[in-house]
């Protein structure tokens, strides 16, 4: 594994924290979720930036220890994780593998975060027609707009008949 | 455990207007836990709890930064008496029914929309990257909010009447949201953010288009002020501390 020799500590760091679940949506890794911008060698320490998804998501501290542990794991420490609010996560930074990830999981993944983000609020609405990830169908109707965890909606597929789970746009 | 004292500073009173006010709203809808009408609505109003203790977190521990006393966010949000708040009234009123309760959260995130979108701009970075957050959030709790109230409005005899006594009571209380001072005017001054009367306009302008999607008439203007923002609040505030300051209270530096 020459390669792996070779490669930097940064970029062993990022292929550490492609193998760290987050705790909530564990299909997917913290770097899918597109969560941790930056890797920084100092030289003395590795520095680790992660910006939250949501301002109360419980599982921010587990992400920091999740990451932190990792990087050890690999022998790429010392490492610190550090909070960069601006700009704030948005769902279009979940990567493409990390949607193929989300949908093979049966939680539709969310449409482009922009279609949601700023329009005024309608007092007649009309959902979005999100596709079930199970059978495909767009006739499904929204059963909750507030989820077992704060980043998601419910859903259920008028068609299969199934209840899914809607990675909601911000 | 003793209780902190305040700098009585413009900047760090205007910030804690803003956290004690997400605070003590996410109080006041953590009520719902196990109470909600339907479980979609329970765990809606938790989320939207979340929300809001997410974002007292943030703010309450820039307003500990810009104090320079050395206070973090769980000294601040526990250990303060009751005049050290300074959140808006309408918060901390009891929850009251589910239409009293949907209908605050209309008002609050109708406002806290406003108010977040404009401090995206602040002079103060931190601020502004919270705003950024929070904004976003704010935004899907008035949406979700808006829905129920014209739900509410335009159900049965029983749900619109409801909706009506929830206007009559909780209406008055907005005019303080808009009452400025000389502590919004130093914010104002300083970039920090804007006087919370530059808001008024667009929020009248929403919550009217509401309501009168929700057939509500509005009652006539009124003259009562309600003084939270200055720290004199009402009568159900202390119950609202004893509950939410008793764990800090009795055990003291009591971590997760």
């Amino acid at each position: 594994m020459v390669s792996a020799v070779l490669a930097s500590r940064v970029e062993r760091a990022w292929a550490a924290l492609d193998e760290v679940p987050d705790p909530e949506v564990p299909a997917l890794s913290v770097r899918d979720l597109g969560i941790v911008r930056d890797v920084v060698d100092h030289g003395a320490e590795l520095e680790v930036v992660l910006t939250p998804t949501y301002s109360g998501c419980p599982a921010t501290e587990v992400i920091e220890r999740g990451v932190l542990d990792a990087l050890h794991a690999q022998g790429l420490g010392p490492a610190r994780a550090t909070l960069r609010r601006a700009p704030a996560w948005t769902t279009d930074w979940i990567s493409a593998e990390g949607r193929r990830k989300l949908h093979e999981y049966g939680i539709a993944p969310p449409g482009p975060a922009d279609a949601e983000g700023y329009q005024p609020v309608r007092i007649v609405r009309r959902q979005p027609a999100i596709a079930c990830p199970r059978c495909g169908s767009a006739h499904t109707e929204r059963t909750s707009a507030f989820g077992s965890t704060a980043c998601k909606a419910l859903y259920r597929c008028l068609d299969c008949l199934e209840p899914f789970e809607y990675f909601k746009p911000i | 455990m003793q209780s902190i004292a305040i700098k009585n500073d413009p900047a760090v009173q205007y910030l804690l207007r803003i956290g004690d006010t997400v605070l003590v709203l996410a109080q006041r809808l953590a009520e719902w836990t196990g109470h909600a009408p339907v479980l979609e609505e329970d765990i809606a109003l938790a989320n939207m709890a979340l929300d809001l203790v997410g974002q007292a977190r943030a703010v309450l521990t820039r307003a500990g930064e810009l104090e320079g006393a050395g206070h973090d966010e769980d000294q601040l949000a526990f250990l303060r008496d009751e005049r050290d708040y300074r959140n808006v009234t309408l918060v901390e009123l009891p929850r009251g029914d589910f239409a009293v309760t949907v209908l605050r959260n209309a008002m609050m995130a109708t406002f806290l929309r406003l108010l977040w979108d404009e401090l995206r701009h602040s002079s103060d970075a931190e601020l502004a990257a919270i705003a950024g957050k929070a904004l976003k959030e704010a935004r899907y709790h008035q949406q979700h909010a808006a829905d129920w109230v014209v739900r509410l409005g335009q159900g049965t005899d029983e749900s619109a009447r409801r909706m009506g006594a929830a206007v009559e009571l909780l209406w008055r209380y907005s005019a303080e949201l808009f009452d400025s001072d000389a502590v919004e005017d130093h914010a104002a001054h300083t970039g920090l953010g804007p006087r919370w009367s530059e808001l008024v306009d667009a929020w009248e302008a929403e919550m009217h288009a509401l309501l009168g999607e929700a057939g509500v008439d509005l009652p006539a203007a009124s003259t009562f002020r309600s003084g939270g923002k200055r720290g004199v609040h009402s009568e159900h505030m202390g119950y609202l501390l004893a509950d939410m300051q008793y764990l800090q209270r009795a055990y003291p530096g009591g971590v997760w």
